[in-house]
């Protein structure tokens, strides 16, 4: 059925830390490894190892530069910021990806709000690609059928592996702690309460889609070109005139008989 | 939007198929007349054609019989329910029409009212997508049905001039109704400005509060899925170029040429230019649909960069 459930009690998604997030991309392989091997077909790649190597992912990461209004750009520091920018299925509220479906394969479960694509009813028209706005949808080219990220349904309930593992690929195998896994409809639960207290926030809330996924701000931080500046004095390689005890004894001796004498002091 | 060759065709055949086959049963069409036996002919070919054209654009259409399942809640499966709904009526007027030489009254005007109601059907699989502003108005049904009308006026005003001597008031008609589907092309096309509605990369992002965003790396090296569908770039280049041929084949040929044929009823020159108006239109109509999917901006090009997608 391709029409939405009225409410779903539960809610789960992913809370994404934009400031913690290094664009390592390891979400993107764990997710890739874990999803071709596991719900439906196979995520296929075309050409691999030829000269336009492309596939189906189910997470992508996008970086994004953002300069403050006013903001001074040199190099590639001074007052612009990156921000690494993970983007999978939002799970939403009011998916239009469900609604739109015609043959009855894209669904989003009642127990939990996860949305999910039979692939034995796809048909490969692609218009819930065209209908979501956050590009979470991927037709795969070798079977001919949608491709998207299930929350890993098939290791979130899974009790043949270790507890610890029974959470979505991507948010297992994060190294700095930017993914997070939980019930968005529960407001005590960790998730609910992360997005509480940083501020978590919804892609595109003028789409109307009501996504469940919230994305964490990055943190207020000083512009870096102060940093640099202030950093500079202490970061010079060359500035060792306040080095005292044994590096002051190394660089006094070795300054001698050089033609300049204490670098430190130029 | 990628313009795929099937689903221009399907929208083009289909469209002047319905609206051939709503004057038909409208009336017309005097059945003991060639023309209409012929028009219904044309009418269900036209349909079919689109209608396969339409399946090759699956990835998997092995399960197409789904689709006929979900119509409570998708436009794609009410407009492949209506479009096998409508060949009942459609089917049994040709019937009656071709080898009876009789046209039943209230079975012309339910099979002109599905014909519209299939056409609407396939003009909101677009215009209920909110991603693509540009399709994601009221503007877009009125121009599929305009133009399915005015497609099947031209059909029929060249059949009539071909094998009844004659087309009677059916070029006038034809003109009147290619205006008015221009008038509103003409307005959807100035919503091309708005670019994707409300959407920004500032709110796709959400950092827009931090200052100007914009794309520093792409998350894939090469293209996918998502970039060749939904951020085609080559007919944007040449969009107003292709837009004035659009609107030349599309409306002042068939126009100028209906006009002249309308002035020299019943002579050879006026048969010629009849059935000239209605390639001329099939041609433009052609073009308009390739516009109709090549200047379509999808929201999702926002977290490409805007218009990264559009110089790639």
């Amino acid at each position: 059925m391709t029409t939405l459930p009225l409410a779903t009690n539960k809610k789960l998604g992913l809370v994404i830390d934009l400031d913690t997030c290094v664009g390592c991309h390891a979400c993107v392989i764990a997710c890739k490894e874990w999803n071709t091997g596991g719900y439906g077909n196979a995520l296929s790649d075309q050409q691999p190892y030829g000269a336009e190597p492309e596939g189906s992912f189910l997470n992508r990461i996008h970086t994004f530069e953002i300069v403050p209004e006013g903001g001074e750009v040199i190099d590639q520091s001074a007052d612009s910021r990156v921000v690494h920018f993970p983007k999978s299925c939002l799970h939403c509220e009011d998916a239009p990806c469900v609604t739109v479906c015609p043959t009855g394969a894209s669904y989003k479960r009642a127990e939990d709000g996860i949305v999910l694509v039979d692939e034995d009813k796809c048909m490969g028209c692609g218009l819930c690609a065209w209908s979501c706005a956050y590009g979470a949808r991927e037709m795969d080219i070798s079977a001919g059928v949608m491709k998207k990220c299930t929350l890993c349904v098939d290791r979130i309930y899974n009790e043949t592996i270790p507890e610890v593992d029974r959470i979505p690929s991507c948010v297992r195998t994060c190294p700095a702690g930017a993914r997070h896994f939980g019930d968005l409809g529960d407001p005590q639960s960790d998730v609910s309460i992360l997005v509480a207290e940083r501020g978590g926030f919804d892609l595109m809330p003028e789409q109307g889609n009501k996504p469940t996924n919230k994305y964490l701000p990055p943190r207020e931080r000083k512009p870096l070109s102060d940093a640099v500046n202030a950093g500079f004095e202490t970061a010079n390689a060359d500035n060792v005139g306040d080095a005292t005890g044994f590096f002051g004894w190394i660089d006094k001796t070795l300054s001698k008989g050089s033609s300049n004498s204490k670098v430190g002091e130029k | 939007m990628h313009p795929a060759y099937s689903v221009i065709f399907f929208t083009t055949l289909t469209g002047a198929g319905y609206g051939l086959a709503a004057l038909l049963g409208f009336g017309l069409a005097d059945p003991a007349m060639l023309s209409a036996k012929l028009g219904y002919f044309l009418a269900l070919g036209l349909i079919t054609i689109g209608l396969l054209s339409s399946t090759l654009h699956l990835g998997n259409p092995k399960n197409a019989i789904w689709a006929f399942s979900q119509w409570r809640s998708s436009w794609l499966s009410r407009e492949g329910v209506l479009a096998i709904v409508t060949f009942v009526p459609v089917t049994v007027l040709a019937f009656t029409n071709i080898f009876m030489g009789l046209h039943i009254g209230w079975l012309g005007w339910v099979s002109a009212i599905l014909c519209m109601m299939t056409v609407y059907s396939t003009s909101m699989i677009y215009a209920s997508i909110r991603t693509i502003n540009l399709w994601n108005t009221w503007l877009t049904s009125a121009s599929y049905l305009l133009f399915s009308v005015a497609g099947g006026a031209v059909i029929l005003t060249a059949l009539l001039a071909l094998f009844e001597g004659g087309s009677g008031d059916m070029p006038k008609i034809a003109i009147i109704a290619l205006v008015v589907a221009w008038v509103a092309k003409w307005f959807w096309n100035k919503r091309q400005s708005e670019g994707y509605g409300g959407s920004t990369m500032a709110s796709a992002t959400g950092l827009g509060h931090l200052g100007k965003v914009k794309l520093l790396e792409r998350p894939h090296a090469m293209e996918n899925y998502l970039t060749r569908e939904m951020g085609f770039r080559v007919a944007r280049k040449h969009a107003a170029k292709l837009w004035n041929i659009a609107v030349l084949m599309g409306l002042l040929v068939p126009a100028v040429m209906l006009a002249i044929a309308f002035g020299l009823q019943g002579s050879t020159t006026a048969i010629l230019l009849s059935v000239v108006a209605v390639f001329a239109h099939m041609i433009g109509m052609l073009v308009e649909r390739w516009l109709f999917f090549a200047t379509a901006k999808h929201a999702v090009s926002l977290y490409y960069g805007d218009t990264a997608l559009d110089v790639r």
